[in-house]
């Protein structure tokens, strides 16, 4: 099995999303775990500024040589901002994932609630071992 | 049961991510992945497991004329060594399979689809009584690789005296490649020159680390499934199970072309009363002018009605654009034609483009 990279600066989804909390701002994106499964990554679906999106909800698409595969939010909010990078240059998800962010959200109070729902990184790298 | 080519421990020591395709387990990509693959075969060269593939020999007198009412093209005007592609069809003129025939001494080669392997050897069989041909499954004992790229012949050439000139586009020769003997035909399933090589099935795991080595320098890379798929793909070259089905004539899918309507052979009829009265329904090829990435069995609409289906798409690889090939009702079938596919129960939307996608440049 291979060695997946792990950030240790972010809480993960069971549906491999990442989320990074920062000055109040979560930014969201898909684990090494994902983008290795996904394969390359040809085009991102992003959410429209100003949406507002519910935790463990689809949020995004992401469409690879492989499939195209629902992105979810791991916490709720509204979009303040999309990586128009990943527009151009999709590729980037594969190359460095935990910088091909896909949105940022500003979050509700439901915040706390719902990161301690996700996984740790430690426990994110036991459930991926897990599913091997 | 997954089968198993006698490459399968050596895909799975370098990284090959197995996936199962038709009835056999096989690499869909390398570590490398599946873009610097495509690219590698566009710009160098790319070494393919294709022993999924079926060879069955057609020998004896009566062989060239029984091939003259099994297929659609005229073998008589087949030289020794050369090979073509051609189609089983039903009486109906629906596609039993695609095929590749070479004229080898004494004897025919034909190579099936992995899918269709035992569909084609019950309905080849079926035909033959009355024949004085004898019909042999060389598929186990045979081995068959696919060289491919513009470098294809360079790293070739090293294994091997024998000038590789000698070998036209569409023929085939039995030769010495690095001590092994082989039947090198100068095709493939790419766009790009290339060979596809049968060597015995004992001797294949050697051979694939002498073609990797031998290829070092030009950059030859092994190549998965997916690959292979997108490589067909913008040479505008069909897939059994996606163009081409047992519902669907080689009128639609436009391989007109290949049908020698002077020879007695099965499905002519059909075909021929098809042709007069012009095929209802035709493959396109379809580029997205809005963003998104069209897929096999998405919908294809004109003016907020489905017409028809996407039988592959994708992002291609090497000209960047979201392309797609579809069946669609004749009327929509021009050239500039502005259809939508649909995506995610979205209308987006294409236009009918020219096919192949890709086309190489003269060497």
């Amino acid at each position: 099995m291979a060695d997946y990279k792990l950030d240790r600066s972010v809480r993960y989804a069971k549906s491999h999303e990442w989320v990074r909390v920062e000055e109040g701002i979560a930014t969201v994106g898909v684990s090494d775990f994902a983008q290795d499964a996904l394969s390359d990554v040809v085009y991102v679906d992003l959410p429209e500024v100003g949406s507002t999106l519910s935790a463990g909800k689809q949020a995004a698409t992401v469409e690879s040589v492989k499939a195209a595969e629902e992105v979810n939010a791991p916490v709720s909010g509204v979009v303040i901002e999309v990586n128009p990078v990943l527009t151009d240059k999709p590729e980037q998800i594969n190359e460095e994932p935990y910088a091909a962010w896909f949105f940022k959200v500003r979050p509700t109070d439901r915040l706390a609630d719902e990161l301690a729902a996700l996984f740790s990184p430690d426990d994110y790298a036991a459930f991926v071992a897990g599913l091997g | 049961m997954l089968q198993r080519t006698p490459l399968y421990a050596t895909h799975v020591a370098s990284g090959g991510r197995m996936v199962e395709f038709a009835g056999h387990q096989l690499p869909v990509q390398y570590p490398s992945g599946p873009t610097a693959e495509h690219q590698a075969v566009r710009s160098a060269a790319g070494l393919f497991d294709i022993d999924h593939m079926g060879q069955f020999e057609l020998a004896g007198p009566d062989a060239e004329r029984c091939l003259l009412h099994l297929q659609v093209w005229d073998v008589t005007q087949m030289a020794e060594g050369d090979a073509h592609y051609s189609l089983l069809c039903y009486a109906d003129g629906t596609v039993v399979d695609d095929i590749f025939l070479y004229k080898l001494p004494g004897r025919w080669l034909i190579v099936v689809n992995a899918a269709n392997r035992a569909k084609d050897w019950a309905w080849i069989e079926s035909h033959l009584a009355g024949h004085a041909v004898t019909l042999t499954d060389r598929s186990d004992e045979l081995a068959m690789l696919a060289l491919q790229g513009p470098q294809a012949a360079t790293i070739l050439q090293k294994l091997t005296h024998q000038p590789l000139a000698q070998i036209p586009q569409r023929s085939a020769l039995t030769l010495e490649l690095g001590g092994v003997k082989a039947i090198a035909g100068r095709t493939g399933y790419t766009g790009e020159d290339g060979f596809e090589l049968y060597v015995p099935a004992e001797q294949v795991v050697e051979f694939w680390q002498l073609l990797l080595e031998s290829g070092q320098t030009e950059g030859l890379l092994a190549c998965g499934l997916a690959a292979r798929d997108s490589l067909r793909f913008e040479a505008g070259m069909p897939l059994y199970g996606h163009e081409l089905s047992p519902q669907i004539t080689p009128l639609e899918a436009r391989l007109g072309w290949t049908i020698s309507w002077q020879l007695p052979f099965i499905g002519r009829d059909a075909l021929l009363k098809t042709k007069l009265e012009k095929p209802q329904r035709l493959l396109v090829g379809l580029e997205m002018v809005d963003k998104a990435v069209p897929r096999e069995q998405y919908a294809v609409a004109a003016d907020g009605q489905i017409v028809g289906q996407v039988t592959s798409g994708m992002k291609s690889p090497t000209l960047g654009k979201f392309l797609a090939m579809a069946y669609v009702p004749a009327q929509y079938s021009a050239l500039g034609t502005v259809l939508d596919v649909i995506v995610r129960d979205q209308p987006k939307q294409a236009v009918v483009v020219k096919r192949p996608f890709y086309r190489r440049s003269a060497p």
